[in-house]
């Protein structure tokens, strides 16, 4: 059962799901064809009997089974968390929190989804009360979901002067992605970091998955706008 | 489903592209791009930004320490539970 205060209900409040989508429906990779594409971070696999094994023991309180699950996706929980929050110290308390509540939970894992899945809607979770606590990004985070007209990615439509063609500077690219509204980023890194694909995201935040894909143009279309600034801000200096 | 009249205007496409890109199917090779510069530009600025991100952040380990303090933790909530059960 949600919570009725809580940031992922914020978030699905949001973004309606449209009549006639779910988030099950399957996805095609989003590839350009002819495009290189470079090492994505791999998948988990799916559930081995070896891990469907340590699941059933973590689930009736084997220490040890909890302990391997944590090793499996420490990394992976760990990185969601810095690139949300941009802060060391906050992700180790994040990656703490979401395994805590793991612990707590883990044995009303259903299987309804992916194991891995289901902890990431987890950390996800974690972390949008996070953010919501110390309200920064709140506001960021709805307006990123119903942007405003100065949120929202407007100046791209029909834009001529723009060009990023070629290659674009790591460290801009980097500094544009944290100043990314909070839901913004959080589909883009989902998405274009870590590489879920549209259908695995929406199960993640229960939103659909037409939303998601609007959501993720509308980051990239902002985040163009953004790098399109960077080298003006840098000449100015 | 995505409609493409040869005559569609930039913001009608540009209202079609988050479905076209994240449907997987080869923007580029959509009717209105092959006449219009302005949205092939953009296109291949979202490739570019998508291409760079997969670059971006290399994914960390946590430190050690962490799991440690997670047991910790988990200790200290079972002796409380423990504790509370006994009351």
């Amino acid at each position: 059962m949600s919570n009725p205060g809580s940031a992922m209900n914020l978030v699905n409040e949001a973004i309606k799901r449209p009549e006639g989508e779910r988030a099950a429906e399957v996805e095609r990779p989003s590839q350009a064809a002819g495009v290189e594409v470079a090492p994505r971070f791999p998948p988990l696999p799916p559930s081995s009997p070896e891990e469907a094994q340590t699941l059933s023991a973590a689930q009736q309180g084997d220490h040890l089974a909890f302990a391997r699950i944590y090793s499996q996706h420490k990394r992976r929980i760990y990185s969601l968390c810095l690139r949300m929050v941009g802060n060391v110290a906050e992700a180790e308390d994040l990656t703490q929190e979401a395994f805590l509540q793991l612990h707590r939970k883990i044995a009303t894992f259903r299987g309804d989804s992916a194991f891995s899945t289901w902890l990431h809607r987890l950390a996800i979770n974690v972390v949008l009360m996070h953010l919501r606590k110390k309200n920064l990004a709140l506001v960021s985070l709805d307006s990123a979901m119903e942007p405003s007209a100065e949120e929202g990615p407007g100046r791209s439509f029909g834009a001529a002067d723009l060009n990023l063609t070629g290659s674009i500077d790591r460290l801009a690219l980097e500094h544009a992605v944290s100043s990314l509204p909070a839901g913004y980023r959080l589909i883009f890194i989902l998405h274009d970091i870590e590489g879920y694909e549209h259908n695995e995201i929406a199960s993640m935040l229960d939103c659909s998955i037409g939303n998601s894909k609007s959501q993720l143009h509308k980051a990239r279309l902002k985040l163009r706008d953004a790098l399109c600034e960077y080298p003006r801000q840098e000449e100015r200096r | 489903m995505i409609d493409c009249p040869e005559s569609m205007s930039c913001r009608q496409f540009q209202h079609q592209l988050p479905e076209l890109v994240g449907s997987g199917a080869v923007a580029a090779a959509h009717p209105h791009l092959q006449t219009c510069e302005l949205c092939r530009r953009l296109l291949a600025d979202l490739e570019t930004i998508a291409e760079a991100a997969r670059q971006l952040l290399p994914i960390v380990d946590p430190p050690e320490k962490l799991w440690e303090q997670i047991e910790s933790a988990i200790k200290n909530e079972n002796g409380l539970a423990g504790s509370q059960a006994k009351l």
